[in-house]
């Protein structure tokens, strides 16, 4: 069986085996195909991004790795487990090990970050109170909240809800963490902030870290490798110095954020003339 | 006729579709009740909300209905002579009928609504998704929790509204009207069955109340759009489809206990 577009070639030393495996992915969302035979490998321990224009589906991919949602065929293997063949219980016990940090924060506005942060490990563990104080103390220190423990999410800026998510996203000392559009919205120092701290918390925690987002630059500063989606499939893939030597018209587009190319700037619709009314009608 | 006859055909599959998810909701809702007995306090906290934030409402309501039973018992018995009655009119009107319902109807638009808005929030928050990432069943710890302090709030409600009803009836016949307060509760005492009335009126009918208001208004959070329009619709369809079938289950009930 020939194997799929892989990132890495034969030449390669050998790696481990990939975290993640998405094999003949296909996905609808009603008649429209989000995902159409997707391949792709999410190396241990490094920041793989998927890229791409909005509506290419980076935040369905997530939700399938996640088990959220079961794709229409092809599989999908976390750490040798087929995410969508699982039982309840036993895709609850993966998700022990992965953690996902959604675009909102989607911090619970009523607890504070103390107890949002402290969430899974008093669901997860026998911990003592005592102990769990001391697990979260460091886990908000680790993004720089140690002081705003007390705060209620409403009293948070964005950037710090996000950061604050973080922490509750590495409580559990997860073996990765899929951020799903962590810099949108924010200002240049919380996005330095967000690229910094995901950065030093997969190498010092030695994750794997999936980025979901369309910021090509900040997200290209830490990425170990790139996956570029568009229209239901994998348009190209490779190391961000390997795409920004791409001849592809449609990596260029994106990646210099070109208005026209290969992905139209106009939504398909009929001939303009015609919608205008203009073609058949006589000119007076 | 034909477009009359598919758009009938249309709404019919539509509700029998959503009944079907209802359905499956709540057999998955029964699922996680093991989970929520071995961590009562999930629904102890929820109790509060849906529960003691409901009393000055249901109290107040009650007072006011109590005291226009009193005003329009006795301005139609005094006709007849039968104003000592009136503790017995006021008592069994309560009890088995407006204690229940009006409670019933009072909490879907207080307590009803507002899980349906919170619980509709969290889905557009995303923070039912999370908690699912997080390996917590959100049945378990948002939606059951939930359903069940509805369940054991609504008695106790129907139960204040009904006695605080009796008092405003009370107030009104014997400090206001002067009729004979021996006679009003004694005739209460005398015609208020403890199983007929109290048991089957007040307790089982609010229970059976409590679990559809619940039912609705949870699935209705847990289905709703996320959107704030989406929320909105979800809001409006607790209280109104409560409402109908809370009348109509009340019909079934009365038919059941007291008809002849």
């Amino acid at each position: 069986m020939p194997m799929p577009n892989t990132p890495f070639s034969r030449s390669d030393p050998p790696d481990p085996p990939p975290l993640i495996t998405v094999r003949g992915l296909t996905f609808y969302r009603g008649d429209r195909a989000i995902f159409r035979d997707v391949d792709l490998d999410i190396q241990r321990g490094k920041v793989t991004a998927i890229m791409g224009p909005s509506g290419a589906g980076k935040t369905t991919l997530l939700r399938l790795i996640g088990g959220q949602i079961r794709p229409h065929a092809g599989r999908i293997e976390v750490d040798g487990a087929c995410v969508h063949e699982l039982g309840r219980r036993e895709l609850y016990q993966l998700r022990k090990r992965m953690s996902m940090l959604f675009q909102s924060g989607a911090l619970f506005t009523d607890l504070s970050v103390f107890d949002n942060v402290a969430f899974p490990l008093r669901e997860h563990t026998r911990l003592s109170e005592a102990l769990i104080r001391i697990l979260v103390l460091m886990k908000l220190e680790a993004v720089g909240l140690r002081g705003a423990r007390d705060l209620m999410p409403s009293e948070l800026s964005g950037g710090m809800a996000r950061r604050a998510a973080l922490a509750r996203s590495i409580a559990l000392d997860p073996m990765m963490i899929m951020y799903d559009e962590p810099f949108s919205g924010q200002d240049p120092i919380t996005m330095g902030v967000l690229i910094k701290l995901i950065r030093t918390l997969n190498d010092a925690l030695g994750l794997t870290s999936i980025i979901v987002s369309h910021d090509v630059k900040e997200t290209a500063s830490i990425a170990d490798y790139i996956y570029l989606l568009s229209e239901g499939s994998i348009v190209d893939h490779g190391s961000p110095q390997t795409l920004e030597r791409s001849r592809s018209a449609w990596v260029e587009q994106f990646l210099h954020a070109l208005p026209d190319g290969p992905m139209s700037f106009h939504y398909p619709a009929a001939a303009y003339a015609q919608d205008l009314s203009l073609a058949q009608e006589p000119s007076p | 006729m034909i477009d009359g006859l598919r758009r009938l055909g249309r709404s019919t599959l539509f509700w029998l579709n959503r009944l079907g998810r209802a359905t499956l909701f709540l057999l998955r809702l029964l699922s996680a009740l093991p989970t929520l007995a071995k961590r009562p306090s999930l629904a102890i906290r929820q109790l509060y909300s849906v529960g003691v934030l409901s009393l000055p409402i249901i109290a107040m309501s009650g007072l006011f209905v109590g005291m226009v039973l009193g005003l329009q018992g006795y301005a139609n018995l005094v006709d007849f002579g039968a104003t000592s009655s009136l503790g017995r009119v006021v008592a069994l009107s309560l009890a088995r009928e407006l204690g229940p319902v009006l409670a019933a109807l009072l909490y879907a638009a207080r307590a009803g609504s507002a899980l349906t808005a919170e619980i509709g929030l969290m889905k557009t928050t995303e923070q039912l998704s999370a908690m699912q990432m997080m390996a917590v069943d959100p049945f378990a710890r948002v939606y059951a929790p939930r359903f069940v302090a509805g369940i054991i709030a609504m008695p106790l409600l129907a139960g204040i509204f009904t006695a605080v009803g009796i008092l405003g009836g009370y107030f009104v016949a014997v400090q206001q009207l002067g009729v004979d307060s021996g006679a009003f509760w004694s005739q209460m005492q005398s015609t208020v069955k403890l199983f007929d009335d109290v048991i089957n009126g007040v307790v089982i009918k609010s229970v059976v109340f409590g679990w559809v208001a619940n039912w609705i208004a949870v699935f209705e959070g847990y289905d709703a759009i996320p959107t704030s329009e989406g929320i909105s619709l979800a809001t409006t369809r607790t209280v109104v489809n409560t409402s109908l079938v809370v009348l109509a289950v009340d019909f079934v009930l009365t038919a059941l206990f007291f008809g002849v």
